[in-house]
């Protein structure tokens, strides 16, 4: 009996094990989160530079429309005036969204309500490898293809916001077709039945029923592709022409904030207001991006509320 | 109008877009291979690229995006397990777990430019490791991290609670139940995820151009101690890859045959990616079987 | 439903050796109450049933027997075993249940062969040599009557064998150990009828050496291998009592309700 105490009062072998293994764990987590509040720290810190080293105003980055930090104005300031390429990059990710919400949802609505198992057998891993397509890749075509029939149709160069919109158009198309697949799939199955039996037709069953119900997930699904089109660097970079100005039509070069980070960092010496306004791009960048973050969630918890 | 033929209008609407998506795809795929593979070539993918003559091959973006792919997953797959671990058997549930997914949310859907820019910053300036393949390769780690994570998890997480029981009411330690009997269960999901990541890895290049470099320098691939600056294996050198090379001859080269190059490394990069995704579909496969049959 | 008073409950002081005690045993899932001060002694070598309807909590107290409601309930109260509180923070809870087993309601054999299923643990636990895993393995394996149906085939996967083969070899797993308590919860709930009369000749030939406390559905199965019953409604001990007593006579008229189908 006593024996048996010491051993239930004592550590032994396992207690060890367990200890060791949580804390390897904690670590790894922990590097994650560093990670993170390093990117966010470093990220933030370079970007409001300009504004607290340099001086140039919010407002004045926000709304300027002429981009020229390495010289001066008129008035012997810089130029850092934002807009055009924030406008640039709205422009196409709005657009790329509208254009590619129909086509997703058509296809979600195909995988989940009208084709059998067969149609998204062969759907499903096409999607896949869309997703999986590099955007360099998309990129190449949007260069090759896109942009000399444009050339064509329009005149000018070809470059611009309509290329980086029908690039982006495909780059997203699969992310939000994924995405609004799973939301159209949640949907119980005895919805559709109950929908069924009241003699509602497929597409009255599908517009009253299935894409209410699914609505939360779907607008999550558009937000993602946004996320994803609005942060997408090389792909529109080799199409938008990259000329910072004003867009003042869609096939005008053009400038978004991503590619004007892609070409001009290499270009700018650490610590000038040529690249502290860059990082000052790159500020926007990653604040939109957790905005979009935000949105999710907000849906999600509004979605799971009305459940 | 009348809902039957209300019906008949959408279901109509709905194919032709499905016929317009695929029609897409097809054109995608159809477009690179035919203008890629005829040029693929045994020259092209063993000599090295050429700046202003044409003729150039891609040997040593290949490798370099094969070599960078490697350290990636040798850096990132420990960190992923061990997150992955946490969140699906030791997270409490509670706000700090919440916080915790939140943070790996927020670093999955981070742009990879501004990964690649925090690379530079951080890696390339801050730790002065220089535009280098360990430079990309731990900005990779970064991009890679938030998805490797959330796909061991998942994987854990499907395993059944009663092999977790099993475990736990022999007297195993947590830590030996988990390494021992959920994680080769859960191997098949975790391979097939690891591929996966491969494959986005393998085609990633907005994270790289400020961090492994646009250059690919000669190296000796006899050479192997990788300290020596001209070894292939040196991790401080600088790597362009083939998703940078595609994005370089396409915007910043004057090389007279970028398209063809271009066209071809697409293809390359396509077709390893095709690889990548067979293979994690039919490995799964394969495993999964192996584990709950019978041998 | 029936409501009945649960400040009486009628415990009898059930006379031999006691293995393990539960004193004011409470359990709490976050706000939920699961448990109300359960006061159970079972004496050793006995199989002592656990029965009630379903969420009274039967199946929860048995698992504070061996704290595997760790991280996932609150359990406050004393479990003594051997002169210990097996309930308190600074137990080592491997150690705990290694002396104290369990079978669960879903066979759960490891995706392992059926050699590493049983020998996975005991090497753990620093026993290597080979003659001494095999002995193990054959003597544990013999004790749960499935020796003679896998003796030829020991490298073959668990999982390729039936459900009852399963649930055996689950409790071969557990007595590999060479435990003091053995645990049953429901074992033959997942089980044909065949299966189920193994695992209970099982039962009550283990108990010469194993001390064995099962949850059970079954009320025929209560009576068929037990010494002594708990009958446990709403997270309350309303009665316990010899095997005997609680079904010819009980004293609580919610047992008598329950043993007679008149209840709920």
């Amino acid at each position: 009996m006593k024996e048996t105490q010491n051993k239930l009062l004592s550590k032994s072998k396992a207690t060890r094990e367990d200890y060791l293994g949580r804390s390897i764990c904690y670590f790894c987590i922990g590097l994650i989160i560093a990670l993170v509040v390093c990117i966010l720290y470093f990220i933030t810190t370079r970007g409001i530079a300009t504004f607290t080293q340099n001086h140039v105003s919010v407002w004045g980055f926000l709304t300027g429309q002429n981009w020229n930090p390495g010289g001066v104005d008129s008035h012997g300031k810089p130029e850092v005036g934002a807009l055009p390429m924030i406008v640039t990059s709205f422009s196409v990710t709005v657009l790329a969204a509208l254009v590619a919400t129909p086509f997703a949802l058509g296809m979600a609505i195909f995988m989940s309500e009208i084709a059998g198992s067969k149609g998204t057998k062969f759907l499903q891993p096409v999607i896949e490898l869309l997703v999986g397509i590099p955007s360099v890749v998309y990129g190449f075509i949007g260069l090759s293809v896109v942009v000399p029939i444009i050339r064509k149709v329009f005149g000018g160069t070809g470059f611009g916001i309509l290329a980086g919109t029908i690039v982006l158009f495909v780059m997203v198309l699969p992310t939000i077709t994924s995405l609004s697949v799973d939301s159209l799939k949640a949907v119980p199955m005895s919805y559709r039945q109950a929908s069924l039996a009241l003699g509602a037709n497929r597409w009255q069953t599908i517009y009253k029923v299935i894409l209410r119900t699914a609505a939360p997930g779907l607008l999550t699904a558009v937000i993602f592709g946004m996320a994803r089109a609005f942060g997408e660097a090389l792909a529109v970079q080799m199409v938008i022409g990259n000329a910072v100005l004003m867009p003042h039509g869609l096939v005008s070069p053009a400038s978004t904030l991503t590619s004007k980070l892609t070409t001009e960092v290499g270009n700018t010496v650490m610590g000038t207001l040529p690249n502290n306004a860059l990082w000052s791009l790159a500020l926007i960048l990653l604040l939109m991006s957790l905005f979009f973050n935000l949105v999710v969630r907000f849906i999600a918890r509004k979605g799971s509320i009305k459940k | 109008m009348n809902p039957k033929r209300v019906n008949n209008i959408a279901t109509g609407v709905i194919f032709a877009l499905v016929g317009i998506v695929v029609a897409i795809l097809l054109f995608l795929i159809g477009y690179i291979l035919f203008n890629g593979v005829p040029n693929i070539s045994w020259k092209f993918l063993t000599t090295s690229a050429q700046a202003f003559s044409s003729g150039g091959g891609i040997r040593d973006q290949l490798f370099n995006s094969l070599y960078l792919l490697v350290l990636t997953l040798i850096l990132s797959f420990p960190i992923a397990l061990g997150a992955g671990i946490y969140l699906a058997e030791y997270a409490p549930d509670n706000w700090v777990t919440n916080l915790i997914r939140t943070t790996i949310e927020v670093l999955s859907s981070l742009p990879s430019v501004v990964v690649g820019l925090f690379g530079y910053l951080f890696l390339v300036i801050q730790l002065q490791l220089s535009f280098s393949i360990l430079s990309g390769a731990i900005a990779l780690t970064f991009f890679n991290l938030p998805l490797l994570t959330r796909s061991i998890e998942e994987s854990l997480n499907s395993v059944s609670s009663l092999q977790k029981e099993a475990g736990k009411s022999l007297g195993l330690s947590d830590w030996k139940t988990i390494t021992k009997i959920l994680l080769p269960v859960a191997l098949p999901g975790i391979l097939t995820g690891v591929i996966l990541s491969a494959g986005r890895v393998f085609g990633e290049a907005a994270a790289l151009i400020y961090t492994a470099g646009q250059s690919a320098p000669a190296v000796n691939y006899g050479n192997w101690n990788f300290l020596d600056p001209t070894s292939f294996l040196n991790p401080m050198r600088p790597a362009e890859t083939l998703a940078v090379h595609i994005w370089k001859v396409n915007t910043e080269s004057v090389t007279p045959d970028a398209h063809l190059i271009s066209s071809a490394s697409s293809a390359v990069l396509i077709i390893v990616i095709l690889i990548f995704n067979l293979g994690a579909r039919y490995l799964g496969n394969h495993l999964y079987k192996k584990m709950t049959a019978t041998k | 439903m029936k409501t009945y008073n649960f400040d009486e409950s009628y415990i009898a002081d059930v006379p031999g050796e006691k293995e393990i005690t539960a004193k004011d045993v409470q359990v709490f899932y976050g706000d939920n109450h699961a448990i109300f001060n359960a006061n159970l002694k079972f004496l050793r070598n006995k199989v002592t049933s656990l029965i009630g309807a379903s969420g009274s909590g039967k199946s929860t107290f048995l698992r504070c027997l061996n704290r595997m409601n760790d991280r996932i309930a609150t359990v406050k109260g004393e479990i003594d075993y051997q002169g210990t509180n097996i309930n308190s923070k600074n137990v080592n809870v491997y150690e705990v249940r290694k002396q104290i087993g369990m079978v669960f309601q879903r066979p759960n054999p490891f995706a392992k062969s059926i050699r590493e299923n049983m020998t996975f643990a005991l090497k753990e636990n620093g026993i290597k040599s080979k003659d001494k895993l095999e002995e193990r393995i054959e003597s544990s394996l013999k004790e749960a009557a499935l020796w003679d149906e896998v003796k030829d085939e020991l490298d073959k996967s668990a999982l390729a064998l039936s459900g009852g083969q399963q649930q055996r070899l689950c409790i071969a797993r557990a007595i590999a150990m060479r435990p003091n308590i053995l645990l049953l919860d429901e074992p033959c709930s997942a089980l044909d009828p065949i299966s189920t009369l193994k695992i209970e000749e099982t039962v009550v030939r283990l108990k010469e050496n194993y001390t064995i406390i099962i949850v059970t559905h079954n009320m025929g199965q209560a009576t068929r291998i037990s010494d002594y019953t708990a009958f446990f409604h709403l997270g309350h001990v309303i009665e316990y009592d010899a095997t005997k007593n609680i079904f010819e006579n009980p004293s609580m008229q919610a047992t008598s309700d329950y043993i007679s189908g008149d209840f709920g």
